[in-house]
């Protein structure tokens, strides 16, 4: 009878090495606490750069006597890699903590009721809220939609769908355009539009600086998602006798009709929180302010920006509730455009 | 006698030509393509044409010296006035360059994390946050920097300015730590370090799969087929990241201004609590500023704007060609 010999897999980690692993572990743990107590470092920080400190040294010593030289450069660069992961999703963890922290104790019910237009940001919590400033942001984000979609969409279908003579430099232009900084956005309408023409803060002015810094999100994503449109759609419905325009309007459009509105939340997401253009065009007034074109109109960041600068420990809870209002309301968009996202071509 | 006279119907001419729903179809998407090219070349125009008087006032004295000072008898006429930017631009300048030399080597590490080590499921949380991460507006990273990242980054900055003030740029005659560059240029580095990460990532992932594979083979740890492989294949990417970047910081307002003390004097000190930006020197005197105050502001608008256009439009090119050479 002969021996069937069990397969072994050699690449995984033994027990050994995971005991080895984890006792390199503690002992950086250990000696990042011992580090810290012994020099004048503190702070979180420097228990967490002891850490890795130690624990890069520990281990690429470790493999350099167990295995050699190169095997200690990947353990370098093993933990290099995990410090610059972390890292980056250090900040992301902090922000959203504080927020969430320091902003809860401002929300409250009238907060969703009341304007400011009773109320300086100075004074108690419960007087006032930012109802002016959710309508107005919800009123500048409609607007900016209504007007950067189509421009935003016709560009893609003109990088995609006609590819003319101009396909290199406007899909180089749109690229220039979403590096415009947004402050020069609202330059460029107040000395276009609102000095000239309008000479009066509006909503309808921070829209169109929005429209400016939403177009090149929407076409580019727009253009990445009808490039996944199979061309043999484009093919059947040439083939069929339509004409380009049907054949855009009825078959290529509502193919790519989910990761449009992917398209199309992503750029809302971009913009519902810029602040610099607004500060210069929207003049920020502290009531519900239903016309855009017509008074000075309130939105979130301005909201958040002046209780900011008020500087009271009373307007400092006010900017941090706006801003938890605020993420929320980018993190919604984000995980809508994210949901749909999901299925990029639907049905 | 009865015959089925076969009727042959006249072929249809062929044309080439578009039909008449087409050409307007094709007209209408051409003009909605050429608004980019439009609105891009507004902006020059209204910023140059706002901004002319003072730029031919100040001449090339506008980038190179750096007083900004206006003063206006009571009926509001200018009765003196010198605008320089020059402090703002060294500013800005040294701002993105600390964001990028910060963000750089965490993003190119969290790419490589990203492509070659971490398993699926984690990789695609962490894909997940960093695009939240862009997402996220701006007043939130400038709001959290003052009040939460300044204290311990200050602690920091006096670390660096004790150990390491024999370098010129890190030492300083008077110790004021708060809101300097340094500052300005961590909170800029956060910033940025999604779009580094994102483009990188996209770089290191167009890397060869067969000389990836071969390398493995060959016996390589994963650090030697990275160097050997990965690296070279997405050098140039990264350095047209990091450009993108750079352009993201320069343009930058309401986070600098909110870290940021400006001051109108050119410091290359970056731990010293003085510095300039072009865009928070915008919102910074835009408040009270009186109509030629303004053209001045709408002239450094127009330099922001060239500044960030040449960066971006390098970087642009740089990411294009690595991407299609491939290999």
């Amino acid at each position: 009878m002969t021996m069937i010999p069990t397969p072994t897999k050699p690449w995984t980690a033994s027990t050994k090495d995971r005991s080895i692993d984890g006792a390199i572990f503690l002992v950086a743990l250990m000696s990042s606490y011992l580090l810290v107590s012994l020099t004048p470092l503190k702070g979180k920080l420097a228990y967490f750069v002891c850490f890795f400190l130690a624990y890069a040294i520990l281990t690429t010593g470790f493999k350099g006597v167990q295995r050699g030289n190169a095997a200690a450069k990947d353990a370098l660069v093993n933990s290099l890699v995990a410090i610059g992961a972390i890292v980056t999703v250090i900040p992301v963890a902090s922000i959203l903590t504080t927020v969430f922290q320091k902003g809860l104790p401002g929300i409250s019910f009238n907060l969703f009721s009341h304007d400011m237009a009773l109320a300086t940001p100075t004074d108690p919590l419960t007087n006032g809220g930012l109802l002016h400033a959710i309508t107005g942001t919800l009123t500048l984000m409609v607007l900016a939609l209504v007007m950067s979609v189509p421009i935003g969409i016709l560009t893609a279908l003109y990088l995609t769908e006609i590819k003319g003579r101009f396909t290199g430099p406007i899909r180089f232009l749109v690229q220039a355009m979403s590096g415009v900084p947004s402050i020069v956005a609202g330059l460029f309408i107040l000395s276009a539009i609102l000095y000239p023409i309008t000479k009066a803060y509006s909503g309808f002015m921070g829209a169109l600086s929005l429209t400016i810094l939403m177009i090149p999100t929407i076409a580019r994503t727009s253009e990445e998602v009808l490039n996944l449109i199979p061309n043999e759609l484009r093919e059947a419905g040439t083939a069929l006798g339509g004409t380009q325009w049907r054949t855009v309007a009825m078959i290529v459009l509502p193919a790519a009709r989910s990761g449009l509105v992917t398209a199309v939340i992503l750029g809302v997401a971009r913009i519902a929180g810029e602040t610099a253009p607004i500060l210069l065009l929207t003049g920020g007034g502290d009531k519900v302010n239903p016309n855009a074109f017509n008074g000075p109109m309130g939105s979130l960041p301005y909201y958040i920006w002046k209780s900011f600068n008020a500087g009271s420990p009373e307007a400092i809870t006010r900017a941090w509730a706006g801003l938890l209002v605020l993420v929320g309301l980018v993190l919604f968009l984000f995980t809508t455009a994210r949901f749909l996202g999901a299925r990029k071509v639907s049905k | 006698m009865s015959t089925t006279e076969l009727v042959i119907p006249a072929p249809r001419e062929i044309v080439t030509e578009p039909r008449r729903s087409d050409k307007v179809f094709r007209g209408v998407v051409t003009g909605g393509g050429l608004s980019s090219l439009a609105i891009l070349g507004l902006i020059a125009i209204f910023l140059g044409y706002r901004g002319f008087e003072v730029l031919r006032q100040e001449g090339i004295g506008f980038i190179t010296h750096s007083d900004w000072s206006i003063s206006t008898d009571d009926a509001g006429n200018v009765l003196d006035s010198r605008f320089g930017l020059a402090a703002m631009l060294v500013g800005t300048i040294l701002c993105s360059l600390i964001a990028v030399v910060i963000a750089v080597p965490i993003s190119v590490f969290s790419a490589l994390f990203l492509n070659f080590y971490a398993p699926g499921w984690l990789k695609k949380i962490l894909i997940t946050i960093i695009d939240m991460m862009a997402a996220f507006p701006s007043i939130l990273f400038g709001i959290w920097g003052f009040l939460v990242l300044m204290p311990s980054v200050e602690y920091w900055a006096k670390l660096v300015h004790r150990y390491l003030g024999f370098i010129p740029v890190f030492d300083m005659q008077v110790p004021v730590f708060t809101r300097s560059p340094f500052v300005a240029g961590v909170v800029l580095s956060i910033m940025i370090i999604p779009i580094i990460t994102s483009v990188s990532r996209e770089i290191f992932s167009q890397a060869p799969l067969d000389r990836i594979q071969a390398a493995y083979a060959l016996g390589a740890t994963r650090w030697a087929m990275i160097k050997a492989v990965v690296i070279p294949h997405g050098r140039s990417g990264v350095i047209g990241g990091a450009m993108l970047g750079l352009g993201r910081a320069m343009g930058e307002t309401v986070a600098v201004f909110t870290v940021l003390n400006i001051v109108f004097q050119v410091n290359w000190q970056m731990l010293l609590g003085a510095g300039g930006n072009v865009a928070s020197l915008i919102i910074l005197k835009f408040g009270d500023a009186s109509p030629y105050e303004i053209k001045a502001l709408m002239a450094a608008g127009l330099i922001l704007f060239l500044l960030t256009l040449v960066v971006n439009a390098i970087a642009n090119l740089i990411v294009k060609t690595t991407g299609k050479s491939g290999r």
